[in-house]
């Protein structure tokens, strides 16, 4: 009986593959080509455009406010990876010790990340310039508030989330190790960063690719808090390229090449990071 | 057994792609029709009035009609993917000359509709570069000035002490300043909160200064030099005289400047509407909204915008039009001809007529807009009462910004310069230096 099922499907496998293949052939691969053909052309609908060589890629690069966007959205990488992890771990590795309500709180940490970016955008928004009104200021004042605002909203909406990762991870542990562990005399701390981290490699690995790669691409919580003002110091990359293809006729093309830039510097950082962390994973 | 599975296999992997091709289909269901108008709107505030009078106008001719409605700061883009599509607008609207540069390839010729030949002034429709075609009709005529609350000047002019004792008084910039400061130093006994609503950056309001209080230094400098086309620099010979005029904004407002980067229309209005300000930088499009808040005719006054230019006083409002209609060159001459036809009907029939002019409020440029299709918007008539006393209109120089680029630094400078953060000479380079970038810069990609 296996074996027959295995045969229909060894038959019949590409039939049953053919429509995800198609979306996925439609919705991503098709517009990806597209894509990067359009990022060596000149055009202001993408029905119409004409080739220009790498015109487009000496523009983008000659931008100020690309590299200024890009620098940006470096710091608010590393600053938000840092402090996601760090306290995503915490919080997990608390709610996995017997908490009284640990259920409550994984729920209550993790609804954030139900909320889309851009009510949460709105929502901070509100909030912070509440709070600001005392100094008569807003999110706005300058490109370090809008920085630190999205932090804030970036973390609190990303905790849980890694959060819940983490839970995973920790409950999945090998009782065995931590107890043998315990009886060797291994201090609280010592279990904690030679037998807890290094085990829990896997799960880091997701969640600081997972970290690195939205904030890398962060774009609505960004056009909701502070769309870029003032005077697009608070630009994330993403909204610097959408602003360039739509802000500006002329320049669709430029966004473009922008973008292809962006994507890879993307790749290129989420395989290097991958590797590095995957190389670090131990098993028990 | 084999031929069954064979069969069920084939048809559920039909059935897989007949979901997907379902979901693709559904989501389309309001785009635009063959031989249809589609019109692709850039005014929010008549989105609602004017899908009734298209399903009005698809009831009595049988001509599908499609309207759809792009805010402002959302229309380029809008624009930019619907006319990609097989159906594209048959209807779009650019902003004044420069708007046309970037859409010229799509628009038709309009030189037989209607709408042109109704113009009151024909001067006003954009032609092409060599003159043959005339590629946009004006939708609109507009006015901008400093709205004043009648009653709450009165209050200011019965003010024991009050250096100026009626609005005549107020004829240049030195005594708007004056009449300025003194309401401000007296605020709390006038009831009010600051002379002048705020005056934000955000983008809901960050125009009013990149676009039209930055078009009145342009206007006096382009009648000096008597420059009638863009032209590739500008000196800045008024810029001392915008700051005089944005130094008073600042100061005697109802918001401390640090606060000025997020506040909105919506606050500026509220400051009007509620009376804890007396002057408001606006135009004629802001009537409705005036309304709305509760204020009737009789309430609201106008005055042009002083800075401090000589000869100012000769100056009335700032009358223009920026919003011009173009018809699809690459839509199908069936669907060019219905929505021409549109338009004729627009502005000849009782129901158009009224529903352009009443019922949207619009201060047409037409001929046909006679008897009570007249605008009864009072910012309008101000308007109309400074040319009636023999001021000048001063031209809506704006229409020759280089680009929404030279808009934003130059409204981004205005803000840093007004926190604290940059500093005059910012604003003199994005005004002067920035125009010359950005016009070289849109040259270079046409």
């Amino acid at each position: 009986m296996i074996t027959m099922a295995g045969k229909t499907i060894r038959k019949w496998w590409a039939l049953f593959a053919l429509p995800t293949f198609a979306s996925f052939l439609i919705g991503f691969i098709a517009p990806f080509v597209m894509g990067i053909y359009l990022s060596f052309c000149r055009f202001s609908t993408v029905t119409d455009a004409k080739f220009v060589g790498l015109q487009n890629y000496t523009a983008a690069i000659a931008d100020r406010e690309f590299w200024r966007s890009l620098v940006y959205t470096v710091a608010f990488t590393l600053v938000t990876v840092v402090v996601v992890n760090i306290v995503a771990f915490a919080i997990a590795y608390m709610l996995t010790k017997a908490v009284k309500g640990a259920n409550i709180f994984r729920s209550v940490f993790f609804m954030p990340n139900l909320i889309g970016g851009i009510i949460l955008g709105y929502i901070w928004l509100l909030l912070l310039n509440g709070v600001l009104a005392h100094w008569s200021r807003s999110i706005t004042y300058s490109g370090t508030y809008g920085f630190w605002g999205m932090v804030m909203l970036y973390c609190w909406q990303q905790i849980g989330y890694m959060m819940i990762i983490y839970i995973a991870g920790l409950q999945a542990l090998p009782g065995d190790v931590i107890e043998a562990a315990a009886v060797d005399g291994a201090s609280s701390r010592q279990t904690m960063f030679r037998i807890t981290i290094p085990l829990m490699m896997p799960s880091i690995t997701v969640c600081t690719f997972l970290t690195m790669t939205n904030g890398f691409k962060m774009f609505d919580q960004n056009l909701a808090l502070t769309n870029g003002a003032p005077s697009n110091t608070s630009e994330l990359l993403a909204l610097n390229i959408y602003r360039t293809f739509y802000g500006r006729a002329g320049f669709e093309g430029v966004g473009q090449a922008k973008a292809v830039i962006f994507f890879l510097i993307v790749a290129v950082i989420a395989i290097v990071q991958n590797r590095l962390s995957t190389s670090r994973e131990v098993t028990a | 057994m084999k031929r069954i599975t064979k069969a069920l296999a084939a048809s559920l992997s039909v059935a897989m792609l007949a979901g997907m091709a379902a979901c693709g289909g559904s989501s389309s269901s309001d785009t635009a029709q063959a031989g249809g108008i589609y019109y692709l709107n850039n005014k929010p505030e008549i989105a609602n009035s004017m899908k009734d009078l298209a399903a009005s106008y698809s009831k009595q001719t049988g001509v599908p009609f499609t309207v759809q409605t792009a805010a402002s700061q959302t229309y380029q883009q809008s624009l930019k993917s619907e006319l990609a599509k097989n159906q594209p607008p048959t209807l779009f609207q650019v902003l004044g000359p420069v708007g046309l540069k970037d859409w010229h390839e799509y628009a038709a010729d309009m030189s037989d509709t209607e709408v042109y030949k109704q113009l009151k002034d024909q001067s006003m429709a954009l032609k092409s570069d060599d003159g043959s075609q005339i590629l946009a009709v004006p939708v609109v005529q507009e006015t901008f000035g400093i709205i004043y609350r009648k009653d709450l000047l009165k209050k200011y002019f019965e003010m024991p002490g009050a250096s100026i004792k009626n609005v005549k008084g107020i004829r240049d910039f030195e005594t708007l300043k004056t009449v300025s400061d003194e309401i401000q130093k007296h605020k709390d006994e006038l009831g009010v909160k600051g002379a002048f609503t705020s005056m934000g950056f955000d983008p809901s309001t960050s125009w009013r200064y990149n676009t039209h209080l930055a078009s009145v230094p342009l206007a006096y400098e382009f009648a000096q030099d008597n420059i009638t086309q863009q032209p590739a620099t500008i000196k800045g010979t008024y810029l001392p005289e915008f700051k005089n005029i944005i130094d008073l904004y600042l100061k005697d407002s109802t918001t401390p400047t640090s606060a000025l980067s997020s506040k909105t229309m919506d606050d500026a209005l509220a400051d009007i509407t509620t009376g804890d300000a007396v002057f408001f930088q606006n135009g004629s499009w802001a009537w409705p909204d005036l309304v709305d808040g509760g204020l009737n005719a009789d309430q609201i006054g106008v005055l042009p915008i002083y800075s401090g230019v000589p000869g100012e006083e000769n100056y009335g409002m700032s009358t223009g039009s920026e919003t011009y209609w173009c018809i699809n060159k690459k839509a199908s001459p069936e669907a060019q001809k219905a929505t021409k036809d549109f338009l004729k009907w627009l502005i000849t029939s009782d129901e158009g007529r009224e529903a352009w002019s009443h019922t949207m409020g619009f201060t047409t440029p037409f001929k046909t807009f006679t008897g009570k299709y007249v605008t009864d918007n009072p910012i309008m008539k101000a308007a109309d009462q400074y040319t009636a006393a023999g001021k000048k209109n001063l031209p809506w120089a704006f229409l020759y910004d280089p680009s929404q680029q030279w808009k934003d630094n130059l409204s981004n400078s205005i803000l840093e310069y007004a926190q604290g953060t940059g500093k005059w000479d910012g604003v003199q380079s994005s005004f002067v230096d920035g125009w010359a970038k950005e016009v070289a810069s849109s040259k270079s990609n046409s």
